[in-house]
């Protein structure tokens, strides 16, 4: 005696969060009815296992059936084989489109490529995420990137009309975007203490100070490229450091500002060239994509482990590196005001976001 | 040229890619009516194609428009090869036709094909251009409105109810046409979605005919079905109940000066205060089987097919004798006879209504049902339908003549309904015989001032339906009559079961809740007549049995009657399967019902005696705790409040015990309870063990859950915005081919009840709430597989107001005051009752034990007695048989089947007569029984009667009234909640479309019936496994289903369909080909319902008066 069919279809689908949940985890029917027994389901209603294990089925075929829908969001509010109240649409859609911290931190700036894909498992067994689910939050990277890849205008709007995300997660997908098209370094030792919101926060300052679509919103152009023409302007800071006089006049100026005001002072005014010339040769070298791959390395390298290394607080790096900024704006011969105002904001933002005490 | 019909494609979207090279789709579009078609452009690589074309004008006949449905094709264009189809959508535009539903059909159509489900969805628009045509001899019935909807629609009116109307088409299968070796799946399915559409039009049509004949404007309880007969063919039929229905202009007209008569659906709730003068509405329930001549006779008419009627029976459960009445009332035959004349002009005075207008409905008889098993083969001349007509002609004269045997000249809530296995068919037909309120039938009556009093029945409509419309002198079967709980004017029965809906203004204690008695019985494998006699001869044991259990179940949850009941046998290979599914509930009017009891067979053995305390004690549990569950006060008590919610603890510790084992326990016995004849199990029969654990297996709704198959639960008044419909289907595979009876029932009662704790954990989020309209259908696919499909709608309702309601009421009803006074001595009173019951205790206890000594030698006497009478009949027609077969050989070549119908004729004969003295067998024992406790009823009913009886009645109906009141108010609850809804679902690109197997959705009116849905799919895969194996594949089909039939809705620019059902749901699979094939055919009414609160501008009376249909319905 078995049973050979089982389904329960309501007019309007009916879908428990907490089997979502355990679907999009990449739980087995059998160990989704395992854990939603523990959760003492059960208990709130006269039930046993087998009505457990028929409810979860019904729900995960109503999920795989849906999957197709959440994979093009927009098709969801107009599909007709689903009758889902809007409220609930919402909820499916951005707990589809969510993923884990961990996962997303292993393929963080890594090509989106099959290769990648291969490898999910191996990340599935570092980070605990079943593999079901790696799957899934890869394809949607994919699937988001693929898609607002060749699209004009801003890329968190982009993402948002498209995949009706809010506007944090829309945000999120906008860095994973951004860093998957630039390929940034994220995987090395030095940068694993970076958690995937120090990314985000980074993406979101480099895509608007430092790409196209940051300067001019109207511009045809995309917002998940760097501005060439900046980057190229960039090569013009170089005179801050080879040019000698120019050098000592910046660090007299900003000894002079910080004088008094920090316990690290000292080593402040023997590293400044040491961190100058850092800085500034980062700035020269992102006409290489090589280099901008290895931004955040850089920067660590460059920068944060120096500072580190002589103990500063973050408010002292806060107090250093404006004063750093603004400092150039008194020297006369420095020209490229504007060229380093635009530079010097996003480093500033990024390195105090990177920071960690 | 009575027609235009015009089309337009205007576009596509989420169309499938269909050139693997592009990615991309080049879409165009065919439509065909009749043998037109047009075709638009190809929008080349587009997956969202804007067609935006011409009108496509099809000018046709009107017989046409009916018939044909509008046939939409969308293919993608392919320049080097053939092109390839995406899918198709098929408009019935029968909506169209009728001037008062939609004007328009437009909107988002799925694209359907019957391989791969739906392919995106295609925008399209459709209008009828209708000339008037005088033609008195035209073959269309444009403009007869269909209903499924049981009822007389809300917002109309029933002028006349003109009665029944049937129809029935028949044609080749073409999946069984030699075509189909040829032919690719799609082709054959595409042709039976066609040819099945067609028919239903030309069903349709047909049926409009006979009701424009008859002067009517509109068909209602319109249900139709197929029977896929196999390779002998398809049968498409019909029946309903032609009405003139009349549009509401004011509501408030209605609820002040009309006469109660004429008073609509929509009045119900405003009645009780006419008590007087108002002609009761009846109920009752009473099962008969007989086994009339006549069937046989109608039989030998066919000669060229065999056919068994099957023997009914004459249930009593409990037949005992009835008391003799003095007040046969002289009005009541009179009323009979005007009834008589009135409905004598038809043929079969049948109505597929469940729930009528106040005053339709005088008495209620009871259950008729019959059964006949046929053999089917061929249908040769497609033309001529002859022989389906004829068997159903067979079955519904039956059911006639069983309604007459009951003294009622009309058939209510009449159903029909096939079960095929291979050549074998079984054809059931069941209503609930009544006496109808000849007012309705005659022509012009029901003007206002008209009216005649004369038949007034003076029994209130609370519980005039329960009084018998039979003669109690001359009973068709044996009962126990009591004069009525609630009048105790007339006799009433003490148990009634009924098919149809609770009335409206029904008295009733407590709340109600689903009843299901479950059969298995396997049978041999047979062929051909052998197989079909087989089958007849189980039939009579199978109808028995479930009647038994019911019976027993009813007593168990400590009920009195049912309603919306439905019997259902199943034929398979090898088995039976049959499910009987019913509401029960308390009405107030009926005696409260006896306990069960069980007793042993030989009373010295003490191990025995304590076993059977403890199921004794068990049972009496179950039945304590079924009260307290449902709120059953006994009668005498409904004085202190019926329906109240909150039973005192008082009467819950004064709880029934009919057998009094525990002695010391004897003083609590109650009169009421014990004296009524105890229903007796004895335990010693294995058959009686079976029965003991199934009642006890059926475990009662978790808090929070009501369960009923009716319309809507007794009790619950309030409900909120939110229901969800749903459909379940469950196949069981039985792997051990050698079962037993007795565990294949344990299999099918656990298959039910499995899928009943499903629903309650799936639906858990709605609680509290109800699951209305359960409609269970079983099937045997295949040799050993089981299905049962649900379908059924979960309503929430609030808990809160209910006792709020009686709180509020109190304080403001000033009779209610006047009440208190009353109430006191009918308490007192009662107490005396008490005490007098603990003198009578003693006695009690040997008449019980004499009961059960006699009860104990009846069963096997009655059992020996019948086989001996099968014996005898087997041999009598085996003689006969033989005598038979030699003179007709020699008179007719072919006289073979003749003989078969000869002994069926006897065997039909012999099996009444076996029949009649088996059920009631216990006449006899109680005879003497009944005198002595008549007495001590007597002496009860003294102290009782004046006063308290009374009052109760009047507390009652003025509970109703203002619950109903305040309920529907749209200024109180009606705005919070409706403000919930829209808050949920606005915002959405698709229209919301609301289903519900219910003719009505609570807090919401409907303001328009735009048209019947009835669709037919067929859908295949040869892929099973990719798409998720049977359960995937029939998962997504229902999906679509319901997808398709949501879109049709809201292109009629409706937002919901009522009376939703799933009439068929035929599932093939044959994994081991990775194949499956399902059907499925669903109906409802498409309508537009607004939120009660919207649609101010009306009247608040009109409002109110409106608003209370909804409620008369709960």
């Amino acid at each position: 005696m078995a049973v050979e069919l089982d389904v329960f279809v309501g007019n309007t689908t009916i879908m428990d969060e907490e089997v979502y949940q355990l679907w999009l985890d990449g739980y087995t029917v059998n160990d989704a009815v395992k854990v939603r027994m523990a959760g003492g389901v059960l208990d709130e209603c006269e039930a046993n296992q087998d009505v457990l294990l028929s409810d979860t089925m019904d729900q995960y075929r109503t999920f795989q059936m849906c999957e197709r829908l959440l994979q093009s969001p927009a098709k969801l509010a107009n599909q007709l084989l689903f009758q889902i109240p809007p409220h609930r649409q919402t909820m499916l859609i951005e707990r589809y489109y969510a993923f884990d911290d961990a996962f997303v931190r292993e393929v963080l700036g890594k090509k989106l490529s099959k290769g990648t894909k291969k490898d999910l498992d191996d990340i599935g067994a570092k980070t605990g995420v079943t593999l079901k689910s790696c799957r899934r939050q890869f394809d949607n990277f994919k699937r988001v990137f693929k898609v607002v890849e060749e699209l004009k205008g801003p890329l968190v709007e982009n993402i948002r009309q498209h995949f009706l995300l809010s506007d944090k997660l829309a945000r999120d997908y906008a860095a994973i975007v951004f860093f998957a098209n630039n390929r940034f370094e994220t995987g090395k030792k030095k940068l694993q203490y970076l958690t995937f919101q120090d990314f985000a926060f980074c993406a979101g300052q480099l895509i608007n100070n430092w790409t196209v679509g940051a300067v001019d919103n109207m511009a045809e152009d995309m917002d998940v490229d760097l501005d060439k023409e900046f980057l190229q302007e960039l090569k013009e800071l170089k005179v801050l450091i080879t040019d000698k006089d120019l050098l000592d006049q910046h660090k007299s100026l900003v000894c002079t500002a910080l004088r008094g005001k920090t316990k690290a002072f000292t080593e402040m005014e023997a590293n400044f060239k040491n961190l100058s010339r850092g800085l500034v040769n980062i700035a020269t070298k992102l006409t290489n994509t090589k280099d901008v791959r290895d931004f955040f390395i850089d920067l660590v390298e460059k920068f944060i482990e120096p500072c580190r290394s002589d103990r500063w607080t973050s408010a002292d790096v806060k107090l250093y590196l404006t004063h750093y900024t603004n400092s150039a704006h008194i020297l006369d011969s420095f020209k490229h005001q504007a060229v380093w105002d635009r530079y010097m904001g996003v480093i500033k933002s990024c390195i105090f976001k990177m920071y960690h005490d | 040229m009575p027609g235009k019909l015009k089309a337009k494609i205007v576009a596509g979207r989420h169309l499938p890619v269909m050139d693997r090279a592009s990615d991309l789709t080049d879409a165009f579009v065919e439509v065909k009516f009749g043998n037109t078609t047009f075709k638009t452009d190809v929008f080349p690589k587009s997956l969202n194609p804007q067609w935006n074309s011409e009108w496509f004008k099809f000018e046709v006949d009107d017989e046409d428009l009916q018939d044909e449905p509008l046939q939409i094709t969308v293919l993608d264009h392919d320049t080097y090869s053939a092109n390839d189809a995406i899918g198709k959508v098929y408009i019935d535009i029968d909506p169209l036709l009728c001037a008062e539903a939609a004007s328009v059909i437009s909107g988002w159509f799925p694209i359907y094909d019957t391989i791969h489900g739906i392919r995106g969805e295609i925008n399209v628009l459709v209008k009828v251009e209708l000339f008037n045509d005088l033609n008195r001899f035209r073959q269309s019935s444009c403009g007869v409105k269909f209903l499924c909807t049981t009822s007389i629609p809300r917002g109309y009116r029933a002028a006349m109810v003109h009665g029944f109307v049937e129809e029935l088409v028949v044609n080749e299968d073409p999946e069984y046409q030699w075509i189909d070796r040829i032919r690719t799946p799609r082709a054959s399915n595409e042709a039976r979605q066609r040819l099945i559409s067609l028919m239903s039009g030309e069903l349709q049509r047909k049926i409009g005919l006979k009701v424009l004949e008859m002067g009517g404007n509109a068909v209602v309880g319109y249900l139709q079905c197929f029977d896929l007969e196999g390779e002998s063919g398809l049968v498409v039929r019909a029946i309903g109940t032609a009405c003139t229905l009349e549009k509401h202009s004011s509501g408030s007209l209605v609820n002040t000066h009309t006469h109660p008569n004429t008073a609509p659906a929509s009045n119900a709730c405003n009645s009780p205060s006419k008590d007087g003068k108002e002609s009761p509405l009846a109920h009752g329930c009473r099962s008969t089987h007989n086994s009339p001549v006549h069937s046989a006779c109608s039989s030998q008419r066919l000669s060229q097919n065999f056919s068994v009627s099957v023997p009914t029976l004459i249930f009593t459960g409990m037949g005992s004798g009835g008391s003799a009445g003095k007040e046969a009332g002289p009005l009541k035959t009179l009323l009979r006879q005007q009834t008589q004349t009135a409905l004598e002009q038809r043929e079969f005075p049948f109505f597929t209504l469940t729930s009528f207008p106040p005053g339709f409905l005088v008495h209620v008889g009871g259950v008729v049902s019959a059964r006949s098993v046929k053999l089917l083969d061929r249908i040769h001349n497609p033309d001529e339908p002859e022989t389906r007509d004829a068997w159903w002609e067979e079955i519904r004269q039956e059911i006639k003549s069983h309604a007459k045997a009951l003294g009622c000249h009309a058939v209510v809530g009449y159903s029909e309904n096939t079960s095929i296995c291979e050549e074998v068919c079984i054809l059931s037909a069941s209503g609930t015989a009544t006496i109808l309120n000849p007012r309705y039938m005659r022509e012009g009556c029901l003007d206002i001032g008209s009216t005649d009093h004369r038949f007034d029945d003076p029994s209130p409509p609370s519980c005039g339906f329960c009084h018998i419309p039979y003669d109690e002198l001359n009973m068709p079967f044996p009962a126990q009559l009591t004069y009525c709980y609630n009048c105790r004017r007339q006799k009433v029965p003490d148990v009634l079961f009924t098919t149809i809906d609770l009335p409206a203004e029904a008295a009733v204690t407590g709340k109600g809740c689903l009843i299901q008695a479950r059969l298995c019985r396997l049978k041999k494998k047979a062929q051909g007549e052998v197989n079909a006699t087989a089958i007849s001869n189980l039939l009579p044991f199978m109808e028995y049995e479930l009647h038994t259990q019911l019976m027993n179940k009813l007593k168990l949850r400590s009920m009195n009657a049912l309603f919306g009941l439905h019997i259902q046998i199943s034929v398979g290979e090898n088995m039976l399967l049959g499910l009987a599914s019913a509401t029960g509930v308390y009405l107030t009017a009926l005696p409260a019902p006896g306990g069960i009891q069980i007793a042993g067979k030989t009373s010295g053995d003490l191990n025995n005696e304590q076993h059977i305390q403890s199921i004794q004690k068990r049972i009496n549990d179950t039945i304590a705790k079924n009260k307290e569950l449902h709120q059953i006060n006994p009668p005498e008590l409904t004085e202190e409040g019926v329906g109240s919610p909150i039973p005192e603890p008082r009467h819950r510790s004064r709880l029934f015990r009919s057998h009094s084992e525990s002695s010391d326990e004897v003083s609590e016995l109650d009169l009421s309870h014990g004296k009524k004849d105890a229903f007796v199990l004895e335990i010693d029969d294995t058959d009686a063990v079976e029965d003991i654990h199934s009642l006890l297996i059926d475990a009662s709704p978790p808090t929070g859950f009501y369960t009923c198959n009716t319309e809507t639960m007794p009790g619950i008044y309030n409900w909120t915005t939110a229901v969800q419909m749903f459909t379940s289907v469950r196949v069981l595979r039985l792997s051990n081919a050698n079962l037993s009876n007795q565990s294949l029932n344990k299999i099918f009662t656990d298959l039910c009840e499995n899928l009943l704790k499903s629903f309650y954990f799936k639906l858990r989020s709605n609680i509290p709430c109800c699951l209305c309209h359960l409609n269970f259908t079983v099937a045997v696919p295949e040799e050993e597989l089981i299905q049962v499909s649900v379908t059924a709608v979960a309503m929430t309702f609030d808990q809160d107001q209910t006792q709020e309601r009686f709180i509020t009421k109190g304080g403001n009803e000033t009779e209610e005051q006047l009440q208190f006074p009353l109430e006191l001595c009918a308490d007192s009173s009662s107490t005396n009752t008490q005490t007098s019951s603990k003198f009578s205790g003693v006695p009690e206890n040997t008449i019980v034990s004499s009961r059960v000594f006699l009860n104990r030698s009846q069963k096997p006497h009655s059992v020996l007695f019948f086989s001996v009478c099968l014996f005898f009949c087997v041999l009598y027609v085996f003689c006969s048989l033989l005598l038979f077969l030699l003179l007709l050989l020699c008179i007719f070549g072919c006289g073979l089947r003749a003989c078969v119908f000869y002994f069926i004729f006897c065997a039909r004969v012999l099996c009444a007569r076996v029949f009649s003295p088996a059920a009631s067998v216990d006449y006899g024992s109680f005879a003497d029984r009944c005198s002595t406790w008549l007495e001590l009823l007597r002496l009860k009913a003294h102290t009782i009667r004046r006063g308290s009886v009374k009052t109760s009645r009047r507390t009652q109906s003025l509970a109703h009234s203002v619950s109903s009141l305040e309920n529907c108010s749209p200024l109180t609850e009606g705005r919070p909640r409706s403000l919930r809804s829209s808050r949920s679902f606005g915002g959405s690109s698709v229209t919301m479309v609301k289903m519900t197997p219910l003719s009505f959705l609570p807090g919401t009116r409907i303001i328009k019936y735009l048209g019947i849905i009835n669709m037919f799919f067929i859908r295949e895969t040869t892929s099973l496994r990719e798409e998720g194996g049977v359960s995937g594949f029939l998962h997504s089909f229902i999906a679509e289903v319901f997808a398709m039939v949501r879109a049709h809705v809201a292109a009629l620019g409706g937002n919901a369909v009522v009376s939703y059902s799933m009439k068929d749901c035929v599932l093939m699979e044959n994994p081991n080909k990775n194949q499956a094939q399902c059907l499925i055919n669903v109906s409802g009414d498409a309508v537009i319902c607004v939120r009660e609160t919207d649609q101010e501008p009306m009247t608040s009376m009109t409002n109110i008066g409106q608003s209370c249909t909804a409620d008369g319905a709960t």
